[in-house]
């Protein structure tokens, strides 16, 4: 007897976990779907990667580009501005990092970055500032020619976008 | 494989019931003409049709080379091309086709740049006017989801098994059949105004559209290991109304297979769900 | 006997300091055990009466989804269209939840209907219920209200040019019709401010539902239910906790109803639908055949059937009096049916009228489909007639005439009473 009531409440536990857990696998198989919807769609994702032909731009000049929303500078460094930027010793740096390592390797005239001050955002004017990189008017932070921070409230180098070389003239960011 | 041929034979057997259902109701015919419309047996029917990834590309073809020169298809990006589930282009197919598209970007140089996949498919026409003008006044409609703006009617209470069978395909069975019901001759009595063709399902009968297609004007290649498909009007109107339903329905595919599990997981909570409530209601006299 | 005010059935006692800290403060797992857990319902409730779990889940499930299609939907005439396709397109699962909040609309009338149509089968009108009864037709009225509103939102042709017909009706109204009519549509015509507007006030009416609707929960847990054979509650013995007995048979019935449900939002998401919506709204051209969608079918067809002038009254402001009247006569309802007798089921002349009700109903919806002319005409004005004559002359008339079948002494009684 007491058998018997065990067995059937051993059933009637395992039909109320089951049943309790293939509805949780359904709430949650609902829910994820109501939450992925809020990442970028299709047609953002679509502009994830963008292809630049670099042809045009003469030394000495950048032009702004938009990529996934940001400005990215692109701009073709003089050979003073690339010396300039060699010459700075590491130790001199808030975020130390190399000219090598801002560029890339057999194209290091080309300098790529997101224009986006980190400070807080503003847009960096070029071809400024006692560096002669980049100076941001909101709060008055300094780059150098490689894009460093120099001085100033901005704790970051301007950052660099993933980027690769398809060919001499071609770059794809992103 | 199963499941396809066991939808033909339920199809089979709804037809002849229609059939009979039809010869057996003979003048009950409503005031208003009906235009037969012949349905077809699409790929992408019932609940495991799939898109026929050649038919999508042969129906491309027909589109590319035909269709639009004329119509538009406003909504269609070069990269939904590649998306699995629709034609299936390579990435680098997609990349060339676009290329080989200007397209209009003020902030280029002079108005216009190569097309890239992010892009939009360029109209053929710069606004409805300029359509409209270089088609007889008539405006070729935007075929970005023209495959669900048309639609087949059935007569009452006909239409009630389409929502059993799950008849989704009105849209490419009407276009199929306006591609195949150009007649050059009106039959007696019906005129048709100059610059318009007769056309037997068309509402009306008078088309603006003159016939698209005639046999062989486009060159399908079958690719290795593929039986040549025939190039005849039938056969390109199937693969342009094919590729019309996927314009319109992209990810056809997806949604179904994803509610056959949804289905299959229903079924079987909702058994869960009726043994959990006996269990909790034994006992209880109600 | 019979009332239940709203804390005697309380058998909550707050099992910890905390819970005993916030029940002092506010009582809401108190009031939610009363409620929500221990609420003392009849034994005997069939499947119909799981239609009310149902419809609740359903006004979630069009909550949910029109908050997330409002993410990535534009209320501007130029591109409201093309925003509905991006949702389908692009946005992830997009297509899904926007077949989910359509074919929604869908089911969400369906299931109020047969909601209606069970109260009205079951007397679940009757006193002591009249309020409930009330805010019921209140809720149908702002559901109408809302659907309407949303079909327009896409800006297809049937949305167009539903938006310009509808707002019409207002025109009919002498003097103030024009000046009505300008207000809703903030214009001449249908444009973009009444989309706007539309769009906005879709966005709010569910929330005054919900509202509604605890309302209507409120004013139904005052007497509690209603039951088959429609006697009162007399005895514990009579009721079952609503949990779990009624948790897990109306969750079972909501398992169920997603059934079809997923049916349509996978497999055939665009056949309750109308092709000519997928063409963008055109203001210069209407579709061959316009038609609302299916649920509003039965009271289309009697704005149709009123094409002669009443006395002074001409036939366009009568179809719109007894369109209005066909929904503002629901109201009334609990005072024109008098009979003592809640249940059809005992009730041997009124089950007859009442099915002959239900197909005249049905009639009614196929008849707003249907092209108006010829044998529809005629049709369409008997079974309007027979709407009404239903309301005002069947059901008073058989209050005072009809025998009812005794009735069993309690609810208990009846079911120990069936074979089982």
């Amino acid at each position: 007897m007491a058998t018997q009531a065990e067995h059937q409440s051993t059933r009637r536990d395992f039909l109320f976990v089951a049943t309790g857990a293939v509805g949780a696998v359904g709430v949650g198989a609902v829910v994820w779907p109501l939450i992925n919807q809020m990442n970028p769609d299709a047609s953002t994702l679509a502009l994830a990667s963008i292809e630049f032909s670099l042809v045009g731009i003469e030394v000495g000049q950048s032009v702004t580009i938009l990529w996934r929303g940001l400005p990215v500078f692109v701009r073709n460094r003089t050979p003073k501005e690339i010396e300039e930027a060699k010459a700075v010793p590491l130790s001199e740096l808030k975020d130390p990092a190399t000219d090598e390592e801002r560029t890339k390797e057999g194209h290091e005239n080309w300098l790529i970055m997101i224009a986006n001050c980190t400070h807080l955002g503003c847009i960096p004017v070029g071809e400024s500032g006692e560096y002669d990189g980049w100076f941001c008017p909101c709060h008055g932070s300094v780059y150098d020619t490689a894009g460093r921070i120099r001085k100033g409230p901005a704790p970051k180098n301007l950052v660099l976008p993933p980027y690769e070389f398809i060919s001499d003239t071609l770059i794809k960011i992103g | 494989m199963a499941g396809s041929s066991s939808m033909l034979k339920i199809k089979t057997i709804l037809a002849a019931v229609t059939l009979s259902a039809i010869c057996a109701l003979p003048a009950t015919a409503q005031e208003h003409e009906t235009v037969h419309i012949e349905k077809q047996n699409w790929s992408f029917a019932g609940i495991f049709g799939t898109y026929d990834t050649n038919q999508l590309r042969r129906g491309f073809q027909v589109f590319r080379e035909v269709c639009s020169s004329c119509h538009s298809a406003n909504l269609i990006a070069f990269r939904t091309l590649a998306e699995e589930g629709g034609p299936h282009f390579s990435e680098g197919q997609v990349k060339a086709l676009s290329a080989e598209y200007d397209i209009a970007d003020p902030s280029a140089d002079d108005g216009t740049r190569k097309g890239v996949a992010s892009d939009f498919w360029p109209a053929p026409f710069v606004n409805e006017q300029e359509a409209r003008d270089a088609n007889g006044g008539a405006l070729p409609p935007d075929f970005s989801v023209l495959a669900k703006a048309r639609g087949v009617t059935d007569a009452f209470p006909w239409w009630v098994t389409n929502y059993f069978t799950g008849y989704a395909e009105g849209g490419p069975d009407y276009i199929h059949a306006l591609m195949n019901s150009y007649e050059e001759t009106p039959p007696e009595g019906v005129e048709i105004p100059e610059g318009k063709h007769y056309n037997a399902v068309f509402p009306g009968h008078a088309i603006g559209m003159a016939p698209p297609l005639a046999d062989g004007i486009i060159t399908y290649v079958a690719e290795e290991g593929q039986e040549p498909v025939p190039e005849t009007v039938d056969q390109y109107s199937k693969d342009v109304s094919a590729y019309m339903m996927w314009l319109a329905e992209p990810g056809l595919v997806s949604r179904k297979e994803t509610g056959f599990k949804v289905l299959l997981f229903l079924i079987l909570f909702a058994g869960l769900m009726y043994a959990t409530k006996r269990k909790i209601w034994s006992g209880i006299e109600h | 006997m019979g009332a239940f005010p709203m804390s005697e059935h309380s058998t909550y006692i707050p099992g910890n300091g905390v819970e005993k800290w916030i029940d002092e403060r506010l009582p809401i797992i108190r009031f939610s055990k009363e409620h929500l857990m221990d609420f003392p319902t009849p034994k005997n409730l069939n499947y119909w009466w799981t239609f009310g779990g149902i419809l609740a889940i359903m006004l979630v499930v069009q909550i949910v989804t029109g908050v997330i299609l409002a993410m990535h939907y534009t209320p501007n005439i130029a591109m409201a269209f093309n925003s509905v396709e991006h949702i389908r397109r692009d946005v992830n699962g997009g297509r899904i939840i926007q077949a989910t909040h359509a074919v929604g609309a869908s089911m969400f009338f369906a299931a109020v209907y047969v909601h209606i149509f069970r109260g009205m089968y079951f007397g679940s009108y009757k006193a002591p219920r009249e309020i409930l009864w009330l805010l019921g037709v209140l809720i149908f009225v702002l559901m109408m209200a809302t659907a309407f509103m949303g079909y327009v939102l896409p800006w297809g042709q049937m949305s167009f040019w539903a938006a310009t017909v509808i707002t019409n009706i207002f025109a009919a109204i002498p003097i103030v019709g024009n000046p009505i009519l300008e207000l809703l549509r903030g214009g001449f015509a249908v444009g973009n401010p009444t989309l706007n507007r539309f769009f906005s006030l879709h966005y709010l009416l569910p929330f005054v539902i919900a509202a509604v609707v605890i309302l209507h929960i409120w004013a139904l847990h005052v007497p509690g239910n209603n039951n088959p054979v429609g006697v009162e509650v007399k005895s514990d013995r009579d009721t079952l906790p609503f949990h779990p007995y009624y948790t897990m048979k109306d969750l079972y019935g909501i398992v169920l109803f997603a059934i079809p449900f997923a049916w349509f939002v996978f497999f055939i998401p665009d056949i309750l639908g109308h092709p000519d919506n997928y063409i963008m709204a055109n203001s210069q051209v209407t579709p061959a055949h316009i038609v609302p969608e299916w649920y509003f079918l039965p009271f289309y067809a009697i704005l149709r059937a009123i094409d002669f002038n009443i006395l002074f009254i001409d036939s366009k402001l009568g179809g719109v009096i007894f369109f209005a009247g066909s929904i503002v006569i629901l109201f009334f309802l609990p005072w024109l049916d008098n009979s003592k007798t809640r249940s059809g089921t005992f009730r041997p002349m009124f089950k007859w009228f009442y099915w002959l009700f239900v197909l005249n109903f049905v009639g009614l919806t196929y008849l707003g489909s249907a092209p108006a002319e010829g044998i529809y005409v005629v049709l369409a004005k008997i079974c309007t007639a027979y709407y009404f004559i239903h309301f005002l002359i069947i059901l008073p008339v058989l209050s005072r005439i009809e025998t009812s079948r005794p009735l069993p002494t309690s609810i208990s009684e009846s079911v120990l009473g069936k074979a089982h």
